[in-house]
């Protein structure tokens, strides 16, 4: 070990059944460090850090920390706290309805008695000292949630930890939040604790860490220092696309040929209770275009703004040119607006309901309470479409729970589909599913677009948008922060302007 | 959406409301007297009544003009009609008019009722008025009671605890009723006695004390109880006891029943199959405590008996109030009520109106 | 097309029919088994008259069917309720009181014991329906709009209601002397059957309409099972709960008709009491998950009227009523030691492996 470490990871391995979460991953932070973890969904930073408080075990490699002579074993939670490793998760972990103080020496008493009044001076001089402006005696619930963020640091401090896990911290904060929580974090460097920061937000890594190491696909990309690595190459790297390598795809993404029409949709400042900015938006007739940019970003966002899944909190729609109001889901429906969401377990299956009714779920709905569609009807519908997107189940009346995800997905497709929409959403369509049925989805889009139908599409995946889309719009920390058509559509573009900053990607 | 919120908050709102004044009256019927008093103290005296009137409270004296304070606890007056007439007796006798400021708790749990009592102790009552819903479990209570000068006397129901802590009991004397009734069936003389049994809440005073005296009879006379069920109170119950006797094709020829309402159902079955009942029918019908509609009943011999279980002990209890604010010693501790048993050949109208609650 | 329009979860129930209804028929069976053996004249059923020199049929057969109805009636509305919300209501039974006092209030007026009626009883019946849907739309509200978990919202109720009741009337116990009142409750004169279980009937018959016609089925299970998606897929959650709620409080008012008329009178306290939990026995005895989702209406029907079987047996073999509740809790055991996923997984596991068993001693 390093005379400078605080900790050390060398040749981590964890499995689970069917993944290989992590395979021979090193990382290591050194005293005074922000280093940040980066990668895309999946690429094993959560896993990492599961093993490194002691959620999963690991099952090979080797765990050196600060004043342990040899490798550590780390078993449980209680163990990484003992060894000076506090998290500080996205989601609060502490206790709302006790005082702040309480908060921060809650379960660390060594005798039974407590002494009130010097746990809160204690607390009081705890929080100056880290410049959090907060008394001790204050309940917790009634501080705004970057406080409460910065208490359950204090706590973490508190417990003499030198190695600090951030885990996603700035989520769900405003920027002078941020502002206010990378103060304390630079304060804590100087004590010399070890930070470990996760996040989505490229800005927010360049603008506080020292170092950066990338994960993709449970494998370790590589440990960078901040200088040394430029955003369009961190991007790439997070994608796992060489950057001369993408100038190299034949560019044979669509042309839509514009015509005089009016945009099947059109809207204008739409923004929502998710905290994106205000964009504009327009589809027309026959096009396909997308939302990218990194998880995260906002894209999912957009698209669920578009059909009123979230609250809409602002904006003006027009379909057809005329002028209409969508802030829920059976409003976009009428409008024929369909929405495939990214998450298909919780918004888009109903679990214990067969494939028949699931298909039959949203047309039914549109059709009303008191027409329900025949039950030879239903038969016809749910079978033609297992027959069109060659569904695999028992039968119509398995229920859709015990399909894999790759046929589920295509059921919820039929839903959509069934109801003849003219505009289409499809979020992460092709997310967990094999190859096979990743192209069905692509051609059956391509195949759509040209009977008239519009399809916005989200793909994490980039090559796959180039292939389908002719319009893509980039986003970036929930922003709209570009719009690339014709042979702007090709890899390098697209991950400049994702990357922004110090690229010329920025229009 | 936004409207059908609101609306959909409208609406709960007013239900909220609607169940506070629910609520809200049934507890304001329980100061009812109060109420009306209040209005009586205005009469009388002047601006800063209302101050005397805790001062009352605080201090326990009852000199003369302060109103004497009573703490009440007793059974939900929703329980039966008994219970019912008994609460209004007690709101007629205790109110302002006639010197007391009376609180009243409503439970039919022990350990709430202990709670009650608890308060009252603590907010110094001049008295505290107990019908306990179980016998047992008051000893502490009373104690903390006599500690602190509360003077508690028990009615309708009695306690396991010393005599000593409390001033006097008031109460039906159920095994006697019981008595009275059984003596009266035994002295209709039947060729033989079949006999369904319908008991009230098993434990209950009214249930031991009707229960035992037909089972003594029943084992020294050789009568035959076809059925003994508990429909605690319940008519539904009874009727569903009955039928399910009937169903079954065993011969009797007597029910009786603890209450009012159980006989109510267990005619309502005898009706069904067709089972005639009353005088000089097929089947004797007895009931207990009195409903009006029950007299009636007998008055039109559809049923044969009915035993009082006198829900009037205000008055007993504010002789005794009166006997002890004179400072005079009381004869007996436990005071027995006056009860009747009626018999369809002999009752009257008066009866009816006079005795039915 | 009519003859087509079946209802969607029509073959679904079907499906059902291989595993939910089983439950209930298999307790059934159960029932008619251990009666048979131990008194065969249990099923014996006679035609006699009433004391209105009425044709009556009666037996143990003919009063499950006569007493059970109150409790099928419910179980329709809190199948509905179970499945949409994932929880139970439990002031059905405070609503019956609430239901039968308003009832009495419009029969009677203020008088205790009136000699005419001061309404026709379909008033009367309506005033109750509209009164208690009301009370169904304020749990619904508590439940859909504020998330209040059911039994927590309908505990409110619960503790209230048989005190609102006895508000209605002032404290009074009224009592009907119309003869024609106590048909509702017993028998119309001419006919052998008991009314309450024509009624309860009659309500099955809309209720499967419903289903059939509407699409309150699909919709019920849909929110049931994933609020989110059925969301996103243009449904209102927050107005499918708070709809079955108000068919609940329609349910009760039809309940509180019948409990109210078999005596023709009332008593706030114990009337329809403890009927909330054979309710939501019922419900559970139906094979519906008491954790919202997929349902089935015929099973649930047939569950009320297997706890009504189990308790006339009871009554038959003179256990003692305060003693019923004990017997229920031992269903109640069986029915969620049954369901739960750990037994399941193990009972599963034993089959196959006595199949496995099986196919290797004929290998062999």
């Amino acid at each position: 070990m390093q005379k400078d470490s605080l900790l050390e990871m060398r040749g981590i391995y964890k499995t689970f059944p069917g993944v290989k979460a992590l395979q021979n991953v090193d990382f290591t932070l050194k005293e005074g460090e922000i280093h940040a973890l980066m990668g895309e969904n999946g690429a094993g930073k959560s896993t990492l850090i599961k093993v490194l408080t002691g959620v999963h075990v690991k099952d090979g490699g080797e765990i050196f920390v600060r004043g342990r002579e040899n490798a550590v074993h780390i078993n449980s939670p209680k163990q990484a706290q003992a060894l000076g490793i506090s998290t500080v998760y996205q989601e609060i972990s502490l206790c709302p309805n006790l005082s702040v103080a309480e908060n921060i020496f809650l379960a660390r008493g060594k005798g039974i008695g407590v002494n009130w009044r010097n746990m809160n001076k204690r607390a009081d001089e705890l929080l100056k000292e880290l410049g959090i402006n907060v008394r001790g005696s204050q309940q917790l619930a009634s501080c705004s949630i970057a406080v409460q963020q910065m208490v359950a640091i204090a706590r973490a401090v508190d417990m003499e930890c030198q190695v600090l896990i951030l885990d996603e911290p700035t989520s769900s904060l405003d920027e002078s939040e941020v502002a206010k929580l990378f103060v304390l974090m630079r304060k804590l460097k100087e004590r010399g604790v070890g930070i470990i920061f996760v996040t989505h937000f490229l800005d927010q890594v360049y603008e506080v860490c020292d170092k950066i190491t990338v994960l993709r696909d449970g494998k370790l990309v590589g440990e960078y220092e901040i200088e040394k690595l430029p955003r369009l190459q961190l991007v790439s790297k997070m994608l796992g696309k060489e950057l001369d390598d993408m100038a190299d795809i034949k560019n044979d993404s669509p042309t839509f040929k514009k015509n005089d029409e009016k945009p099947v949709y059109e809207g204008e400042g739409l923004c929502s209770s998710e905290g994106i900015s205000p964009f504009d938006f327009k589809i027309h007739k026959g096009e396909i275009n997308g939302f990218t940019g990194l998880l995260g970003s906002g894209r999912s966002e957009c698209v669920r703004t578009i059909f009123g899944a979230d609250k809409v909190t602002g904006g003006s729609v027009k379909i057809d040119g005329e002028p209409v109001k969508i802030t829920k889901p059976r409003q976009a429906m009428k409008y024929g607006i369909a929405y495939l969401p990214e998450d298909r377990k919780r918004d888009g299956i109903v679990g214990d309901l067969s494939v028949k009714d699931n298909i039959i779920l949203a047309l039914q709905i549109k059709t009303g309470f008191f027409r329900p569609i025949s039950k030879a009807k239903a038969l016809e519908y749910a079978n033609k479409y297992i027959d069109l997107l060659d569904i695999k189940t028992a039968s119509v009346n398995t229920p859709i729970k015990s399909l894999s995800g790759g046929n589920q997905q295509k059921v919820i497709l039929a839903r959509w589909l069934l109801t003849e929409p003219k505009y289409l959403i499809l979020d992460e369509p092709t997310r967990g599913i094999d190859v096979g049925t990743k192209v069905d989805i692509q051609k059956l889009m391509l195949k759509l677009a040209s009977e008239g139908m519009s399809v916005t599409f989200i793909s994490s995946e980039t090559d796959e948008m180039l292939r389908t889309c002719s319009r893509l719009l980039v986003m970036r920390d929930r922003k709209l922060v570009g719009e690339l058509t014709g042979d702007q559509l090709n890899q390098n573009t697209i991950m400049a302007t994702i990357a922004g900053g110090d690229t010329n990607g920025e229009k | 959406m936004k409207v059908k919120k609101i609306l959909a908050m409208a609406i709960s709102m007013v239900m909220c409301a609607a169940m506070f004044a629910g609520c809200g009256d049934t507890e304001g019927g329980s100061d009812n007297g109060g109420k009306s008093a209040k209005s009586g103290t205005k009469d009388n005296g002047g601006a800063d009544n209302d101050g005397g009137e805790d001062e009352g409270g605080d201090t326990g004296a009852a000199d003369d003009g302060e109103l004497i304070t009573v703490g009440i606890i007793n059974n939900d007056p929703n329980e039966s009609g008994y219970r019912t007439a008994n609460d209004k007796d007690l709101k007629a006798t205790f109110c302002e008019e006639n010197g007391f400021k009376a609180d009243f708790y409503y439970s039919l749990k022990n350990d709430e009722q202990i709670t009650a009592a608890q308060k009252f102790i603590q907010d110094e009552v001049d008295y505290l008025l107990l019908s306990a819903a179980d016998t047992a479990g008051w000893d502490t209570v009373l104690q903390d009671a006599q500690d602190a000068g509360v003077r508690v006397i028990l009615f309708d129901r009695t306690i396991d605890a010393d005599e000593s802590l409390y001033e006097a009991s008031i109460v039906s004397d159920m095994a006697k009723e019981g008595q009275t009734a059984v003596d009266w069936l035994k002295g209709q003389g039947l060729s033989d006695y079949k006999i369904i049994h319908l008991q009230g809440v098993m434990g209950s005073a009214a249930q031991k004390g009707r229960s035992q005296a037909l089972t003594d009879t029943a084992a020294s006379d050789g009568w035959e109880i076809v059925e003994e069920q508990t429909a605690e109170w319940n008519a539904e119950k009874a009727q569903q006891i009955v039928q399910s006797v009937i169903d079954s094709g065993k011969d009797f020829n007597v029910i009786y029943a603890e209450n009012d309402d159980m006989a109510k159902g267990a005619v309502a079955a005898l009706d069904k199959a067709n089972i005639s009942h009353g005088v000089g029918k097929d089947v004797i019908v007895m009931g207990f405590d009195c409903n009006q509609w029950a007299l009636k009943e007998l008055l039109d011999g559809n049923w044969n008996y009915d035993g009082q279980c006198n829900p009037f002990q205000s008055s007993y209890i504010k002789d005794i109030i009166d006997k002890l604010e004179n400072d005079e010693t009381l004869s007996e501790k436990t005071i027995i009520m006056d009860e009747k048993g009626f018999d369809a050949t002999t009752i009257t109208q008066e009866d009816v109106d006079n005795y039915g609650i | 097309m009519a003859k087509n329009n079946a209802q969607p979860q029509k073959a679904g129930i079907a499906g059902l029919f291989r595993h939910q209804i089983m439950i209930p028929i298999a307790a059934l069976l159960l029932l008619v088994l251990f009666n048979l053996i131990a008194d065969p004249s249990f099923f014996k059923i006679t035609l006699g008259n009433n004391s209105d020199g009425n044709p009556v049929l009666s037996g143990y057969l003919i009063t499950i069917i006569d007493s059970g109805s109150e409790l099928a009636i419910l179980a329709l509305g809190m199948t509905l309720v179970t499945a949409a919300s994932g929880g139970q209501d439990i002031s059905v039974g405070a609503g019956i009181a609430i239901a039968g006092s308003v009832l009495l209030r419009v029969l009677c007026g203020t008088e205790t014991s009136p000699e005419t009626l001061h309404a026709p009883v379909i008033v009367a019946f309506l005033v109750s329906c509209l009164v208690a849907m009301l009370f169904g739309a304020f749990n619904g509200s508590l439940v859909a709009f504020f998330k209040i978990q059911p039994m927590i919202a309908t505990l409110i109720l619960f503790t209230a209601g048989r005190s609102i009741a006895a508000w209605i009337n002032n404290n009074q116990l009224p009592n009907v002397n119309e003869r024609s009142f106590s048909y509702y409750g017993t028998y119309i004169p001419g006919i052998p059957i008991p009314t309450p279980f024509f009624i309860a009937l009659a309500c099955f018959l809309v209720t499967w309409l419903l289903l059939r016609f509407t699409t309150l089925g699909l919709y019920v299970q849909s929110v049931g099972i994933n609020e989110k998606t059925s969301r996103l897929n243009g449904l209102n959650p927050e107005l499918i709960k708070l709809l079955t709620y108000i068919l609940l409080g329609l349910c009760v008012a039809i309940a509180a008709l019948i409990k109210v008329s078999r005596l023709s009178t009332i008593n706030y306290s114990v009337i329809a009491k403890d009927i909330e939990m054979d309710a939501i026995l019922a419900v559970a005895l139906g094979g519906n998950a008491l954790g919202g989702g997929k349902f089935s209406m015929s099973s649930s029907v047939l569950g009320a009227y297997v706890i009504q079987f189990l308790t006339t047996t009871l009554y038959k073999f003179q256990v003692k009523a305060d003693a019923l509740p004990a017997y229920k809790a031992v269903v109640v055991i069986i029915l969620v030691v049954m369901s739960a996923p750990a037994v399941r997984e193990k009972f599963s596991i034993l089959i196959k492996k006595l199949r496995s068993d099986k196919t290797a001693a004929q290998n062999s």
